[in-house]
């Protein structure tokens, strides 16, 4: 049995804009991936014992309510704690988040941002060919 | 490698279990080892199938169910699984989002896996990932299926006690009288139970289990419970019902002949799953397999035959070693 990528789709904090975080995941779920998503109001704990429980290889966040600068990190924290430092960590938020923002996040350990326009195959490819080796 | 999985396992690492699942998955060679040694401690667990209809509710329930075990001071473990798709090999795996607030618990283990392409309602490996789960030290786990139609019925291979979920509004009388998912509850849970046609639901239930009494004498009746799982209605009750459906497994002594005919069944799959593998293997290396088809295809040759003749030629291998 060929291995797949294991994803986990999340939304953390409050925002209730989960269209794009659906499109995604279906997106991702076209591609081959098994897509776990979690669904909206997610804390960063909730998504990093989602994804120790799931084994996931990617995690995905999405925030539009302009709290990424906290969550994300916070999120790259706990999984570092967990001993999840292998996992990577995407995020995207549409127009919210603005691309000065970008570089910090990278620095805090988030693998990419990906920006509005960002055509979905890009995405993809991004993930096949910097997801772990289980 | 010098992590020692199996022993971080048995200590009740999430981490190390949620590894050996993934592992039993993709079919790892280095699942069977670790797998060998957690055997002995596999077999306390008790496995409680929840299936059903898509949209029946099956994943609130287990949500609000798990909430009830762990009132009661049980760990529990739950498996939820989704279809993966025939065309991508894909699948959206959902069921978490009902299970929100359970993943803050460290006493319950939630993993999602996909089908990849099984039939019968759950993945191949589920009944493996119940023996991981065991071992971590749940001591109840729920396997929720996928939502089932009529006919996928093998989840009551792996559960103790299973738990048919219906709605109403999906057929009539004569949808209740019907073989296949009908026949395997132990329990039913009637959800949606405010729903319009609740009531009629369950008199068609007890209506079938009343004709059943006639036909063939039973020493367990599945008793039928309202719940109106969103709102955490009859749930306790429901859990009650799996209680005293367990109670009359050990009672009856049926608890153990079902246990030992499972294990029966799943070394007899473990055979026939390896023997094929092997065989497959070395057929589709050595390019019989194509050539053969190829024959097949002009006529020239038959499958029944060839059959014959390949496993004939496994058949000899092994007589050999053994006369040698």
């Amino acid at each position: 049995m060929a291995r797949k990528i294991k994803m986990i789709m999340a939304k953390p904090g409050l925002d209730g804009h989960d269209r794009g975080a659906k499109l995604l995941a279906r997106i991702f779920a076209e591609a081959g991936m098994e897509v776990v998503y979690t669904g909206l109001r997610q804390t960063p704990e909730m998504i990093v014992s989602a994804a120790e429980q799931e084994d996931a290889d990617v995690v995905g966040l999405s925030s539009l309510s302009g709290v990424h600068n906290y969550f994300f990190p916070r999120v790259v924290e706990l999984m570092k704690e967990k001993g999840l430092d292998d996992v990577l960590l995407v995020g995207g938020g549409g127009g919210i988040i603005p691309e000065e923002d970008y570089d910090s996040l990278k620095k805090s350990g988030m693998a990419a941002i990906f920006g509005p326009g960002t055509p979905t195959t890009e995405i993809v490819s991004f993930i096949e060919n910097n997801v772990r080796k289980r | 490698m010098s992590i020692d999985y199996a022993a971080q396992i048995l200590a009740g690492s999430h981490r190390a279990a949620a590894r050996l699942i993934s592992w039993l998955e993709d079919e790892d060679e280095r699942a069977y080892g670790l797998m060998a040694g957690l055997y002995p401690h596999t077999g306390s667990a008790y496995v409680v199938g929840i299936t059903g209809s898509p949209g029946a509710g099956k994943s609130t329930l287990t949500d609000k169910l798990a909430r009830v075990i762990r009132k009661n001071g049980l760990k529990v473990g739950i498996i939820a699984v989704d279809p993966s798709s025939p065309f991508t090999g894909g699948a959206l795996l959902g069921d978490r989002v009902r299970m929100n607030e359970l993943t803050q618990d460290p006493d319950i283990f939630i993993r999602s896996m996909a089908t990849r392409g099984f039939l019968g309602g759950m993945a191949k490996s589920t009944a493996e990932v119940v023996k991981v789960l065991d071992a971590l030290g749940k001591d109840v786990i729920i396997i929720e299926t996928v939502g089932v139609g009529q006919d996928e019925v093998d989840i009551i291979g792996i559960a103790d006690t299973t738990c048919v979920v219906l709605v109403p509004g999906l057929g009539d009388a004569i949808q209740s009288m019907k073989a296949g998912i009908m026949e395997i509850a132990d329990v039913f849970a009637v959800n949606k139970a405010d729903k319009q046609g609740a009531d009629q639901l369950c008199g068609e239930i007890c209506a079938r289990l009343e004709i059943d009494s006639h036909i063939k004498e039973r020493d367990w009746t599945a008793p039928v419970n309202r719940t109106i799982a969103v709102e955490d209605i009859g749930i306790e009750e429901l859990w009650l019902s799996i209680e005293s459906h367990r109670k009359y497994l050990f009672d009856s002594g049926r608890f153990y002949t079902n246990r030992r005919e499972r294990t029966s069944r799943e070394t007899l799959r473990m055979i026939h799953a390896e023997l094929f593998r092997v065989i497959r293997e070395q057929l589709e290396k050595n390019g019989r397999l194509d050539a053969a088809v190829e024959e097949l295809m002009n006529k020239k040759r038959d499958p029944y035959t060839l059959m014959r003749e390949i496993v004939n030629e496994w058949l000899s291998i092994s007589r050999h070693k053994e006369t040698s």
